[in-house]
């Protein structure tokens, strides 16, 4: 199994600029540091049997302001009603929506920080249920820090209608938080395709056998194979000279 | 020794993928048609008899002249676009066309025999007005230049500048016109809206001002069409408002005034709200204009006035009349009028100009065009003909941009459709099946079974199969008629009877949409135009969306398109549904379209006549279906949770994405905001509905499976930031899924410049920009795929796909900035894939996608070489083998279309941009059909060969057995 993912990871060094910083969630804490770059930001949900969203509070989102952004989520439990709403609406297929308010990342614009206008993302509510709860939230950014979009999925994804204990199972968020940046594109690879070629003269320079041309090195297959079609030509008398008078 | 492996690796995947063309296959399966616009000056090279230049300027900035006797190009000069090249005036003399360019910057004179350039000169700055050809002495020698502030004199044989001139107060009055008849003045006219004219005299040898005077006007409002010199130099004005002429001597000695004569006092009057119009003209420069004019007093009034000792007596009256102009021959010159004859032609005659009696047999009768525009103008060639009488040759310009030429006695000689020189958006359609086939898809409908019984089948069958016989004889029959005839006299006219859809699909019909308003159906094999519909009240700013909501599939159903045109200024949407194959318009109920049209959709939903639905969303998120019968609402209905789409408002860099509710009403699901402040939305692309997608993933180098990731809501979307300084500009590139609004992937490209082509496909992405640091054009790839192990692999949901893909990119330089580009398409999407780059140079480039791939390692490994990878070069190549168009440059190509054919191998292209090019292309040769010189006689000889050998030796085999038994 090593070996099968051996050339995979290799492959895919340029994932690893993906910056993001996974944080994982922590239930009833609060972020305690008071540095003033950070600030939270409110976590609103919205699960309704006639699907019009009705946004109620759901935790908050502690983010570490600065260049390394980091994030946080602080949420309660989901109350007895609440918990039974979520089964119901899972039943007749609602969707169980989110929103964050649309705010820049970086601190020193913290006195624009709060722009009007939410994010939303959505998934079904069944999804929800199934997967007790675990839900994976990734707020995406743009390049100047400010918050573009949010998505919401549950893992698994799937509804499958299997039946959930509410009491041990949809009593807290699984949350698995994480803030993704842009990458940055690659340019072309000149520098190291120069090298490369510079490397390859120079093993070139240096071994005066590899100097050898083509049919310097197989002189003796290129000769077999020309005696070889000599021979089955001259046993055939040339076919090509009548057709082309057709 | 790795390197020369893995060069001869290249080399075999170069050999593999080039797809040059065989000199021999040169325009058997592609063809170009080349344009050059809507015709703004047109002029007939008279200059001798047997001349058959039409000398044309066009909007398109292009020159060209054609062959009048076939509407073929001789040549074409292609210009900048826009107001650098735009041509402001063509004067013609002789062998010479001078042509004013770019709002006065250049003066250039063409040879106009082979289209050679002259001479050129660059002019002084300034606002062009008007130029005029100067003539001295019956000799015309110079050009005249007038701009806002200056005149300038051109020798016509060289360009050289005479002399130029500043114009006196050319901050108040605007000078309009030249004027001279060849005595040595040089007459410039000016005015001060509703105050009075200015006419300064110039001498034509040095430029010295000979005669400035300014005459009381305060009717006046412009001189363009209000005014013309008439007879010898006296300006002829009409006034609207008090319904007059004013007549004036310019070269008068002494006080110079305006002489006024009512139009009552000639019977005459112009039409209420009209803007009567002075048609004069001066039939050589060096001499003095004609006394004969037309006046123009109502959308179809025409009256030929003379002007003779200063007073003004009508010659004829034509009433009604579509279009008027002069003509010269040698020393005469005729005046030829349009005027309607019934409601489906027009005539045209001649009439001597200076007594405007009717000339004998010059009546041209020109059939109206149900499906084209109105008449626009009209131009006359005329001539002298063997017994000294006129004979002449008329093109007449349709406001569709269309172009024909008539001869006597009403023949036409030739069409251009120059609309087809701006293609906005097209589609290829299938072509329908023969009769034959299609009447036996009819008898054998489910329907007819159930009705008839078993006799009333065979019989069907019977008749059928007759029809079959008797359709194969008349084939046979031809094949023996035309093998008699020499190849040239054998000629394949497609008309639409004709049409039918050939073995592998390969013919199609083009449905193009043109930025005029016109649609064209154009067969795909021999480019012939087979229907064409105008569409009357388009505005011009107007935006095309054209697709297929019924595919000719549904016998017998005809096909159906389906325009939306949308007025970009108000929104509002108008829908033109049409049959593809004839062109008829549909009378089909439309639905209205009161608010302005954000999105629309096409539903893979059919209705019970397999018509596919079309979704309307106005500005306040309201549904309209399109047909909206009770089946197609009852789907709607029972599909509606999982109907989403997107909205996409890119100057708030809002992208929404909103679900359809039982009663077609929208719930908004996402919202994801790119703040407008720092990029700006450009470009969002999904991929194509009908792509196939053949393989999941591909084969590593050690045989395990690299799934891509597939998911057909995915949305590309390009932002280019508003800082365009060139260190700190970038494009952004995000995946998004249309769907949930999840971002999938998110980069951005610094030091990068738009304008960003894109194409979106499969499981990948390529999109082109401008670095701004290296200064270059760049090519990058983003591709996503799964990972080793597939999430569901039965069915794809973007609700249910919680893993983010994995996305590889990578970046190459390309040699040459692109003007569009587009991916090859084929039927079932095993054929490997090309991307089709046009370039500005009118090549098209078929740049096998094998070289755009993320995973191209850098160092070249057993595994990478195992999957045939490239090894990385920075570079992409241009070689000229993949230009698919060989010489056919294609000028100033704007998209390129790409429709699977019947063949897997076999790919469709139609580049379109002033020109028009349709070529077939085989991604991965053309694996499945066998070679135009392949040895059938040797196979079957071998076959029969070995038949027989069987056969014999089977039967000696069989007399060995018996003997043997014998014994």
């Amino acid at each position: 199994m090593a070996s099968l993912r051996q050339p995979l990871s290799s492959l895919l060094t340029v994932l690893l600029l993906i910056c993001t910083e996974f944080v994982h969630c922590n239930t009833n804490k609060r972020a305690t540091d008071g540095q003033d770059a950070d600030f939270s930001v409110p976590l609103e949900h919205s699960f309704e049997m006639d699907d019009v969203p009705r946004f109620r509070r759901r935790g908050s989102l502690e983010v570490r302001g600065g260049r390394e952004n980091g994030v946080s989520i602080s949420q309660g439990q989901l109350s007895e009603e609440d918990r039974n709403m979520l089964k119901e609406v899972a039943s007749v297929d609602g969707l169980y929506r989110i929103r964050v308010p649309r705010v820049s990342l970086q601190a020193d614009r913290q006195s624009e920080r709060q722009i009007d206008g939410y994010l939303t993302a959505f998934v079904r509510a069944c999804a929800l249920v199934e997967s007790h709860l675990s839900d994976v939230i990734t707020l995406h950014s743009d390049v100047a820090g400010s918050l573009i979009g949010v998505s919401i999925v549950t893992i698994p994804g799937a509804c499958r209608g299997v039946e959930v204990e509410d009491e041990v199972d949809l009593d807290v968020f699984n949350t698995t938080l994480s803030i993704m940046a842009p990458v940055t594109a690659p340019v072309p690879e000149t520098a190291l395709f120069i090298e490369k070629m510079e490397q390859e003269m120079e093993r070139k320079g240096k071994n005066p056998q590899e100097q050898k041309s083509f049919f310097g090195k197989y002189w003796y297959l290129i000769l077999g194979g020309a005696v070889f079609l000599m021979a089955t030509s001259s046993a055939q008398p040339p076919a090509g000279g009548d057709r082309q008078q057709n | 020794m790795s390197a020369l492996v893995c060069r001869v690796v290249a080399f075999f995947c170069l050999l593999r993928a080039s797809a040059a063309v065989f000199e021999d296959q040169v325009g058997k399966f592609d063809w170009r048609q080349q344009f050059v616009g809507n015709v703004r000056f047109a002029a007939f090279d008279a200059h001798s008899q047997a001349s058959k230049k039409l000398l044309v300027a066009t909007e398109k900035n292009i020159f060209a002249s054609v062959n009048s006797r076939t509407g073929e190009l001789f040549w074409r000069h292609v210009d900048k676009t826009g107001q650098d090249g735009q041509i402001d005036a063509m004067l013609v003399h002789g062998q010479d066309a001078v042509l004013v360019v770019g709002n006065g910057r250049l003066l250039r004179s063409w040879e106009t025999n082979i289209g050679g350039l002259n001479w050129e000169v660059v002019m002084d700055t300034g606002s062009f007005q008007t130029a005029q050809l100067i003539g001295l002495a019956d000799i015309v020698k110079f050009v005249a230049v007038l701009k806002k502030s200056a005149i300038s004199l051109h020798y016509l044989s060289n360009g050289h500048q005479k002399w130029v001139e500043n114009l006196p107060d050319s901050d108040t009055v605007q000078y309009q016109t030249v004027y001279s008849s060849g005595n040595g003045d040089v007459f410039v006219l000016g005015l001060v809206p509703h105050s009075h004219i200015v006419v300064v005299a110039y001498n034509i040898e040095d430029g010295e001002i000979m005669k400035q005077v300014s005459v009381e006007a305060p009717w006046i409002t412009s001189l363009d069409s209000s005014c013309a010199v008439v007879g010898s130099a006296v300006l002829l004005c009409v006034d609207p408002v008090s319904s007059s002429l004013y007549t004036l001597q310019l070269n008068a000695e002494g006080r110079a005034e305006f002489v006024h004569i009512p139009l009552q006092s000639l019977d005459l009057e112009a039409e209420a709200g009209f803007h009567p119009v002075v048609i004069a003209t001066q039939p050589h420069p060096a001499r003095v204009p004609l006394k004969e004019f037309f006046l123009q007093l109502g959308p179809e009034r025409f009256i030929l006035l003379q002007l003779k000792d200063g007073a003004i007596a009508p010659l004829r009256d034509f009433n009604p009349a579509n279009l008027v102009a002069f003509a010269t021959t040698g020393e005469k010159t005729v005046a030829a009028v349009m005027s309607p004859k019934n409601e489906t032609a027009c005539s045209i005659n001649l009439f001597s100009a200076d007594t405007g009696r009717r000339l004998l047999d010059t009546t041209v009768t020109y059939n109206l065009d149900p499906n084209g525009g109105k008449l626009n103008r009209l131009f006359v060639l005329a001539f002298l003909k063997k017994d000294d009488s006129v004979g002449y040759r008329a093109l007449v310009q349709t406001e569709d941009f269309a172009l024909t030429f008539l001869q006597q006695p009403g023949r036409v000689v030739w069409v251009r459709e120059e609309a087809l020189a701006d293609v906005v958006t097209m589609e290829m359609v299938d072509l329908p099946l023969t009769g034959t086939q299609a009447e036996l898809e009819g008898e054998f409908g489910k329907k007819a079974a159930i009705q008839d019984g078993l006799l009333a089948m065979v019989l069907k069958r019977l008749s059928s199969q007759l029809i079959l016989l008797q359709a194969w004889i008349g084939h046979l029959w031809k094949l023996f008629y035309d093998a008699r005839k020499p190849r040239s006299h054998v000629k394949n006219e497609v008309t639409i009877e004709t049409l039918a859809r050939d073995e592998f699909n390969l013919q199609k019909m083009m449905v193009m949409v043109t930025a005029s308003g016109k649609l064209f159906g154009i067969d795909s094999k021999s480019g012939t135009i087979l229907w064409k519909h105008y569409l009357q009240n388009v505005q011009p700013n107007a935006a095309f969306k054209l697709m297929v909501q019924r595919t000719t599939a549904h016998f017998p159903h005809p096909p159906q398109c389906t325009l939306l045109i949308k007025d970009k200024d108000t929104g509002l949407g108008s829908l033109h549904v049409f049959n593809p194959i004839f062109g008829k318009k549909s009378h089909i109920a439309l639905p209205t379209l009161p608010r302005p049209i954000q999105q629309s959709l096409l539903l893979p939903i059919m209705d019970q006549d397999y018509t596919k639905v079309l979704m309307l969303i106005d500005d306040q998120y309201k549904v309209t279906a399109f047909p909206s019968t009770k089946n197609v609402l009852q789907q709607l209905q029972e599909m509606a949770s999982s109907i989403f789409f997107y909205l996409v408002d890119s100057s708030q860099g809002t992208l929404s994405g909103f679900r359809l509710r039982k009663d077609l009403s929208t719930e908004l699901m996402w919202e994801v905001v790119i703040p407008a402040e720092v990029q700006k939305i450009t470009l969002v692309k999904g991929k194509r509905a009908n792509e196939h997608v053949h393989s999941q993933g591909r084969v590593m180098g050690d045989r395990s499976v690299l799934y891509k990731y597939l998911n057909p809501n995915l949305l590309a979307v390009v932002t280019e930031s508003t800082d365009t300084h060139p260190e700190r500009s970038f494009i952004g590139v995000f995946l998004i899924d249309g769907v949930t609004g999840r971002i999938i992937h998110e980069a951005v490209q610094r030091k990068a410049r738009g304008p960003v082509h894109l194409v979106h496909s499969e499981n990948w992405v390529v999109y082109e920009y401008w670095n701004t640091k290296s200064r270059r054009n760049e090519f990058s790839v983003l591709e996503q795929y799964e990972g080793t192990e597939l999430y569901n692999s039965s069915v794809f949901s973007s609700l249910d796909r919680p893993h983010p893909p994995q996305v590889l990119q990578q970046s190459y330089i390309f040699p040459s900035p692109i003007n569009t580009l587009e991916a090859t398409l084929t039927e079932k999407g095993i054929t490997s894939r090309h991307l089709l780059v046009g370039l500005p140079s009118g090549a098209i480039l078929s740049l096998p996608k094998m070289f755009l791939d993320p995973r191209r390692p850098e160092v070249v490994s057993e595994q990478s070489r195992e999957e045939n990878l490239i090894p990385y070069a920075p570079e992409m190549p241009i070689r000229t083998e993949w230009f698919i168009n060989y010489n056919q440059t294609v000028s100033r190509v704007k998209g390129i279309y790409t429709a699977p054919s019947g063949l897997e191998s076999t790919c469709l292209v139609v580049a379109y941009g002033l020109d028009i090019y349709q070529t077939r292309v085989f991604p991965s040769k053309q694996f499945d059909v066998l070679k135009d010189d392949y040895d059938y006689m040797l196979i079957s000889s071998v076959l029969l060969g070995l038949f027989f050998a069987t056969m014999i030796s089977k039967r000696l085999a069989e007399v060995k057995l018996l003997n043997r038994a014998w014994r």
